[in-house]
């Protein structure tokens, strides 16, 4: 397993200092300096320890059901024309790839002697991976989510709760991940000595984006492996993952990142149009700051106050990106597309039709945009299906009624 | 000329009383008032805080002044507006405490260099890293005599502390507890805590903030060190009342 590779040598990966070119660092108040610096100086020693590597192998492959298959969507290929593969996250357990991270976290956390665990959570499949480990290991959960997302995505605050967990509304602000992510920082103040954050995104200080990053590299080491069974080489020349704090396309590039003829391209929620004052398309709408600790590229207005952004979909709905993202996007490695609500939900339901596939609304931004990419036919395309949509059907079949 | 932080505590030393009020709270206007009372009646010290949107050190009274204060209008250049020309009238040092973000879009050698020419004596920003700090922004703080005033919790290490306070200028904020503002945990149990800063020797005088919010409260801070600082029990005080100066003057009369 390779979660602890060396990428010191790498132009895209983290340095010493906790940075990706001028993106990243720990911008945290002193009263969480402790806590950073602990899990600075511990993440790496943790993660390269073979017994918790085995033991992290052992719960993916028994718990989570790893490796998630790659799938060559046949369909999907014919209608634009090039080898579609789909990698299939949204068969692990709980839904998505969220839960890649939070085993890894809470073996982590056990290991540095944590007793309670708080996270955030956008669309509230990491909030459900959270309170499924803390269940698993017999950990307090509390889990912090916006009061706008709690209605928008009521069957996973519901499977929260039967898993044991204690959801608390972010009532501040847009009421969405961003808020909640604020939140779950306030309670980490006030809890500075035995509570450990699972941070779901490779966002926040560092080393979560990296830390994140590297729990998520399951995703891309099984590519390589699974492509080269499959069709002889490990490298593809697309790999398609949507964006919002960006774990599943962090996970997804991971292992690309120095394969420089692999394109990668992150898709970012485009809401009801880029210019549309209703979007969350960091990049286009972004620029430099600090957010959650973290120095990114973000939507602010002309005086740093941190803008509420939109998206259909609640995973996506966050106004910053991962520093590794931000980094991505400036030296021009990666490509950053954006779709729109409806063009998520055209896409969602033309996997539906075509495969018999329901994605998460955030997987469908990722699949909105095969439609724009200029594909040879022999390209071989990998698309990460973050997650799977049941937690969306609401959404779905009142799009569909209209 | 010698910074009016360091003035002040030429001359005192004891029972130092730093208010904090959000800028542009409870009206857009009311900065320049609420700092006028506040010298009138008493205050050593006026902690200026610059509202933003994220303050993650915040608890909900102060989170809602500046999210108010935002709804007013308030934003770092109309601030500097309301402070040109302040220092004829108002002569006690003034910090201003916010969040880095908007003080890094403002530019923060612009930021600064304002300070400066308005008579903003100190800055807090708590989420600004020691390592930041010392890599990038140190020489401008210098080279404009503004003070960058740093925090310790209880759970800074002495190494640590003693880092903070080479770097810091003017005083050393500590913490009260490891909590956001206005959480109310119990002091009492924090007296090991303020003795272990009083026998470190600090360069700096040193003012607890988080928890204080009466008489009782402020003189045990008070105690141990060269005085204290009261945010979120002001700014309750101030949401709640109706004329500002007799607010701040019954205020302040409760606590010394």
């Amino acid at each position: 397993m390779d979660i602890a590779i060396d990428t010191s040598k790498s132009r895209y990966q983290v340095d010493k200092n906790g940075y990706y070119g001028r993106f990243g660092g720990a911008y945290v108040p002193e009263m969480l300096f402790p806590n950073v610096d602990e899990l600075q100086r511990r993440y790496m020693e943790v993660l390269s320890d073979p017994t918790f590597q085995q033991e992290f192998e052992a719960l993916l492959r028994d718990y989570v059901g790893r490796p998630s298959p790659l799938y060559f969507a046949k369909r999907l290929s014919e209608k634009y024309k090039a080898k579609i593969f789909l990698k299939r996250e949204d068969l692990n357990h709980t839904g998505a790839h969220k839960v890649n991270n939070t085993i890894g976290q809470i073996l982590l956390a056990k290991r540095l002697g944590k007793k309670r665990i708080i996270a955030e959570t956008g669309a509230g499949q990491h909030g459900v991976a959270t309170a499924t480990v803390c269940a698993l290991m017999g950990m307090e959960c509390v889990v912090y989510m916006g009061s706008i997302d709690i209605e928008r995505q009521a069957p996973n605050v519901s499977r929260m709760k039967m898993l044991g967990a204690t959801v608390v509304a972010a009532t501040s602000g847009s009421q969405t991940l961003k808020d909640a992510t604020n939140e779950a920082i306030r309670d980490w103040i006030n809890n500075p000595v035995d509570t450990h954050y699972i941070l779901g995104t490779a966002a926040g200080p560092h080393p979560y984006p990296d830390m994140v990053a590297r729990l998520q590299s399951v995703i891309s080491e099984e590519i390589r492996k699974q492509l080269l069974e499959k069709t002889g080489s490990e490298l593809p020349d697309y790999v398609v993952a949507c964006i919002g704090g960006g774990s599943n396309a962090a996970g997804a590039f991971f292992h690309y990142l120095d394969e420089e003829a692999v394109k990668l391209v992150a898709v970012e929620a485009g809401g009801k149009g880029v210019h549309s004052g209703h979007s969350a398309a960091t990049t286009q709408l972004g620029k430099i700051g600090i957010i959650h600790a973290a120095k990114t590229l973000l939507m602010q207005t002309e005086d740093g106050q941190i803008t509420e952004p939109y998206s259909i979909s609640a995973g996506l709905d966050y106004p910053g990106i991962g520093p590794l993202h931000a980094h991505l996007y400036e030296t021009g490695r990666a490509r950053f597309l954006d779709a729109t609500d409806d063009e998520a939900l055209a896409a969602a339901y033309e996997l539906c039709k075509l495969e018999g596939i329901i994605p998460a609304m955030e997987s469908a931004h990722a699949l909105a945009k095969l439609k724009d990419l200029p594909f040879n036919p022999d390209d071989v395309v990998v698309v990460c299906l973050s997650g799977r949509g049941d937690k969306d059907l609401n959404t779905y079949i009142r799009h569909m009624n209209k | 000329m010698q910074n009016r932080i360091d003035q002040l505590f030429a001359t005192k030393q004891n029972g130092v009383l730093n208010i904090y009020c959000t800028a542009g709270y409870p009206q857009l206007n009311d900065t320049l008032p609420v700092m006028t009372a506040l010298q009138q009646h008493g205050a050593d010290l006026i902690e200026l805080g610059v509202p933003f949107s994220d303050p993650l050190a915040d608890g909900p009274v102060i989170q809602d002044s500046g999210t108010q204060a935002l709804k007013n209008g308030m934003s770092l250049h109309k601030l500097f507006e309301q402070l040109d020309g302040f220092r004829e009238r108002i002569h006690v040092p003034v910090i201003l405490m916010g969040y880095f973000n908007p003080v890094l879009v403002y530019g923060v050698e612009a930021f600064v260099k304002k300070c400066a020419e308005v008579g903003v004596d100190g800055v807090i920003l708590p989420d600004l890293p020691k390592a930041e700090y010392e890599a990038e922004y140190k020489p401008i703080f210098e080279q404009y005599n503004v003070s960058l005033i740093f925090l310790v919790t209880p759970e800074t290490s002495d190494e640590r502390i003693r880092q903070l306070d080479s770097l810091s200028k003017g005083f050393l904020y500590a913490v009260s507890s490891s909590s956001t503002t206005g959480k109310d945990k119990d002091m009492s149990h924090q007296q090991a805590y303020f003795e272990r800063l009083q026998q470190l020797k600090l360069k700096n005088p040193v003012l607890i903030g988080f928890g204080i919010k009466d008489k009782a409260t402020f003189d045990t801070a008070c105690r141990y060190t060269n005085g204290a600082i009261i945010g979120t029990a002001f700014i309750k005080a101030l949401g709640e009342g109706r004329d500002i100066d007799a607010t701040v003057r019954n205020f302040i009369g409760s606590i010394k």
